[in-house]
C-alpha cells in the first residue's frame, strides 16, 4: 500500500520503471453531480493498472479526462509528460483508446475500420498496411477482416474496436470496461492481448467493475469509490493493508460494501 | 496533421456511398422530385387552360323556345345546348351543372318591343370550376346583345359607333420570359430544397449518427484536431449537396423542354448557359446549408431526432422567398445581403432574361459565404466542447 505516491515514484525510478500516466487531485462535476472528487494515481510502463470500482464510481470520467474528452474542473493529469489541458493533441497521440461504447462503422469492413484510425494516427502507405495486418493477426480477425462489420457479433465488434485502438502501436493503452458483454473465449483473448502489451513494456490502464478480472490481470490496482481513490497498490499490498487473505474480501473492506461490484 | 480533413472526407464519402437509402434520397429522389413535380403541375395547368377554350361550352337552357335566334347564335359560337333541369337553382346547387341559362317567357315580347329582355344565368360563385363557364356564357350573351344593339341602331340610321364613346385597348409590356417568371419563381425553392435534402442524410450520419453508433467518442480520442475532423465531414456533406444541385438543375433543364410554355405566350429561358449561371449563384448556399444542418445536428442525440429538426431546417430558406412573393419584392442591392432571398431574386432575373448586376452577385456570394463560415465555425466550436458527447 503506498498512499505516498511521491515515494513510490522515486522507488519506481530506482527499480527502472517509469511513471507515464500521472493523475493528481483531479475533480470533475456535472451540474450538481460530483463525479470525480480528487482522484490521484500513477500508471507505469510495463504494468497493467486496473481502475476498480462500482458502477458510477467515476472510472469512466477519470479515463475521459485522460484522453482529453473532458476537462478537469481542477487538478492536473499528464500522459508521457504531456499535460491534458495544455497539450491535448500531443497527449492523445501517445494513446490508444477503447472507450465504452466503442462503436465501429457498419458499412465499412473490419480492415477499413482499422485503416481509417491508422490514417488518422498518421500512418500511410506500406507502413499502414503492415500495421493493419499485424493487429488483424494479433486479434485473430483474419477470417472476417474483409467483411462489412454490419451483423458482426458483439465479440467481433469489440475485437475490431480494440484492433483499431492499437493499430499505431500506442505507448499507452486505455481501455474502459473492455470485457463488458464478452463471452468466455473473447474475454480470454482480450486478457492475452493485454498481457502481450504489458510484455512489450507498454502502459496499460483499464477500468472494470469485475473484481476477478482485475485480480487476474493487474500488476497495480487503483480502487475508486464515490469519486475518490480508496486504496492503491499491488494485489498483495492491498491484501496486507486490509488484513484479508482473500482479495475479494479485501476489495469489500476497502470500499466498505460489495454494492455495484461483481 | 493537415491530412486529417482529407482522410475523414474520403471515409465519409465511401461510407455513405455504400448506403443505398442515402444515395436514393440524396442523388435521386431529392434532386428529381422538384423538376418532375414542377413539369407535371405546369403541364396539368396548361392542359386545363388550353383545352377548355376549344371545348364546346355545355349550357343547359330553360325556355329555349322563347329565343330561337339567341339559341342559334350560341350554337354557332361553339355551345352545346342541353335540355334544362326542372329547377335550375337546385341543379346548380347540387353541382349537376355549372351554369344554367334561364330565358323567361316574357323574353320574346320584350325583345320585340325593343325593351331590355332579361335572361338569367344561374351559377354558384363559390364553385371555382364554374367561374370559367360563367365567364364564357356571359361573354357570349354580351356579344349577342351588342350585335343586336348595333343592328337596331343601323336600322334607325345611326352609326353603331355612337354607342362606343370610349374604346379601351390593353397593351401588355411583359416579355414572354417575364410572364413565365410567375410560374418559374417557385423554382428557386425547389433548387434549394434539392440541395439541402441532398446533404441531409450525410449531415445527420456524420454527427448524430456517429453519436448514436457510439463511434464519436473513439474518433474524438484520436490525435486529429476536432475542427479538422469537422471540416472533413462538412466537406463530404457539401460534395453531396453540390452533386444534388447539379442533378436537379440538369433535370430542370431537361424537363422544361417538355413543358409547352409557349402556348401560354411564355418562354422558358432555361438553356444550359442559364443552368450554369443558376448553379454558380446557388453554389455558395451549399456551405451555408451544410453548416446549418451540421450545426443543428450536433444538438441532437439520434438519427431520428436529427431528422425531425433538419426537416424543419429545410423550410428555413422558403421564408424569405414567400415574403418576396407576397410583397412582390423587386431586386435591389441591400436585399442581396439576405441569403436565399438573394439567390431567389438573382435566379428570377436570369429567368427573365435580364443581365445580372455584378455588384448584386458579389454581395449575394459574399454574404452567403460569410453566413456559411459563421455556421461552420459554430459547428466546430460545438465539436470542441465536451457537450458534443451529449
Amino acid at each position: 500500500m503506498s498512499r505516498d505516491t511521491g515515494t513510490h515514484a522515486v522507488l519506481s525510478d530506482f527499480l527502472g520503471t517509469h511513471t507515464v500516466i500521472v493523475v493528481d487531485d483531479v475533480r470533475k462535476s456535472f451540474g450538481n453531480v460530483k463525479a470525480v472528487r480528487g482522484v490521484s494515481f500513477r500508471a507505469e510502463d510495463g504494468k497493467i493498472t486496473g481502475l476498480l470500482g462500482p458502477n458510477g464510481a467515476g472510472k469512466s470520467t477519470t479515463l475521459r479526462i485522460l484522453y482529453t474528452l473532458l476537462k478537469p474542473d481542477s487538478g492536473t493529469a499528464s500522459v508521457n509528460q504531456h499535460d491534458v489541458l495544455n497539450s491535448p493533441v500531443a497527449a492523445r497521440s501517445t494513446m490508444g483508446v477503447l472507450p465504452d461504447p466503442a462503436g465501429i462503422y457498419p458499412r465499412l469492413t473490419a480492415r477499413e475500420n482499422i485503416a481509417y484510425y491508422g490514417r488518422l494516427q498518421g500512418l500511410d502507405g506500406d507502413r499502414l498496411d503492415k500495421q493493419v495486418e499485424s493487429v488483424i493477426e494479433l486479434l485473430d480477425l483474419s477470417d472476417f477482416a474483409d467483411r462489412r462489420t454490419k451483423g458482426f457479433s458483439h465479440g467481433q465488434r469489440s475485437k475490431v474496436a480494440l484492433a483499431r485502438a492499437l493499430v499505431h502501436e500506442p505507448h499507452n493503452v486505455l481501455l474502459d470496461e473492455p470485457s463488458t458483454g464478452l463471452d468466455v473465449m473473447a474475454t480470454r483473448a482480450l486478457r492475452n492481448v493485454i498481457r502481450q502489451l504489458r510484455d512489450q513494456r507498454k502502459c496499460v490502464l483499464f477500468s472494470s467493475h469485475v473484481m476477478q478480472e482485475v485480480a487476474a490481470l493487474c500488476d497495480a490496482i487503483v480502487i475508486i469509490d464515490k469519486g475518490k481513490v480508496v486504496a492503491t497498490g499491488t494485489p498483495d499490498e492491498i491484501r496486507a493493508h486490509t488484513n484479508k487473505d482473500n482479495l475479494e474480501d479485501a476489495f469489500v473492506a476497502a470500499i466498505g460494501s460489495a454494492e455495484g461490484l461483481e | 496533421m493537415m491530412r486529417s480533413p482529407l482522410i475523414v472526407f474520403r471515409k465519409e464519402i465511401l461510407d455513405n456511398l455504400r448506403d443505398r437509402r442515402t444515395l436514393w434520397s440524396a442523388l435521386v429522389f431529392g434532386p428529381l422530385f422538384g423538376p418532375v413535380l414542377f413539369a407535371m403541375l405546369i403541364n396539368i395547368q396548361l392542359d386545363r387552360a388550353l383545352s377548355k377554350i376549344d371545348e364546346p361550352l355545355e349550357l343547359p337552357v330553360s325556355g329555349a323556345e322563347f329565343a330561337p335566334n339567341l339559341i342559334q347564335f350560341l350554337q354557332e359560337s361553339n355551345t352545346t345546348i342541353l335540355p334544362a333541369p326542372p329547377s335550375a337553382e337546385d341543379a346548380v346547387k347540387a353541382r349537376l351543372h355549372d351554369v344554367v341559362l334561364v330565358i323567361p317567357d316574357s323574353y320574346a315580347e320584350r325583345f320585340r318591343d325593343g325593351e331590355p329582355a332579361v335572361v338569367r344565368l344561374v351559377a354558384d360563385r363559390s364553385n371555382n370550376e364554374a367561374q370559367r363557364q360563367l365567364a364564357r356564357a356571359r361573354g357570349l350573351l354580351a356579344r349577342y346583345s351588342n350585335k343586336i344593339g348595333a343592328m337596331r341602331l343601323q336600322v334607325r340610321g345611326v352609326s353603331p359607333l355612337v354607342s362606343h364613346p370610349i374604346v379601351v385597348e390593353d397593351i401588355d409590356v411583359s416579355t414572354p420570359q417575364g410572364r413565365s417568371v410567375l410560374v418559374l419563381g417557385i423554382m428557386t425553392y425547389f433548387v434549394l430544397f434539392a440541395m439541402l435534402s441532398g446533404g441531409m442524410p450525410m449531415a445527420i450520419d456524420t454527427t448524430a449518427g456517429e453519436r448514436e453508433r457510439g463511434s464519436l467518442e473513439p474518433l474524438l480520442a484520436l490525435p486529429a484536431r476536432r475542427p479538422q475532423i469537422l471540416a472533413g465531414k462538412l466537406a463530404a456533406t457539401c460534395l453531396f449537396m453540390t452533386l444534388s444541385l447539379m442533378i436537379t438543375l440538369a433535370a430542370f433543364a431537361i424537363s422544361l423542354n417538355f413543358v409547352q410554355l409557349e402556348k401560354l405566350g411564355m418562354s422558358a429561358n432555361f438553356g444550359p448557359d442559364v443552368a450554369v449561371k443558376v448553379f454558380l449563384i446557388a453554389w455558395p448556399f451549399v456551405l451555408l446549408g451544410g453548416g446549418l444542418m451540421t450545426f443543428v445536428a450536433t444538438f441532437t442525440k439520434s438519427y431520428k431526432e436529427a431528422q425531425t429538426y433538419l426537416t424543419a431546417v429545410l423550410l428555413v430558406p422558403t421564408i424569405p422567398i414567400i415574403f418576396a412573393s407576397i410583397y412582390e419584392v423587386q431586386a435591389k442591392l441591400e436585399l442581396m445581403a439576405i441569403p436565399s432571398l438573394s439567390q431567389h431574386l438573382l435566379i428570377t432575373e436570369l429567368l427573365k432574361g435580364n443581365e445580372l448586376n455584378p455588384a448584386w452577385v458579389a454581395v449575394s456570394v459574399g454574404s452567403t459565404l460569410l453566413f456559411g463560415l459563421v455556421l461552420a465555425f459554430l459547428a466546430a466550436k460545438r465539436y470542441e466542447s465536451e457537450k458534443i458527447l451529449g
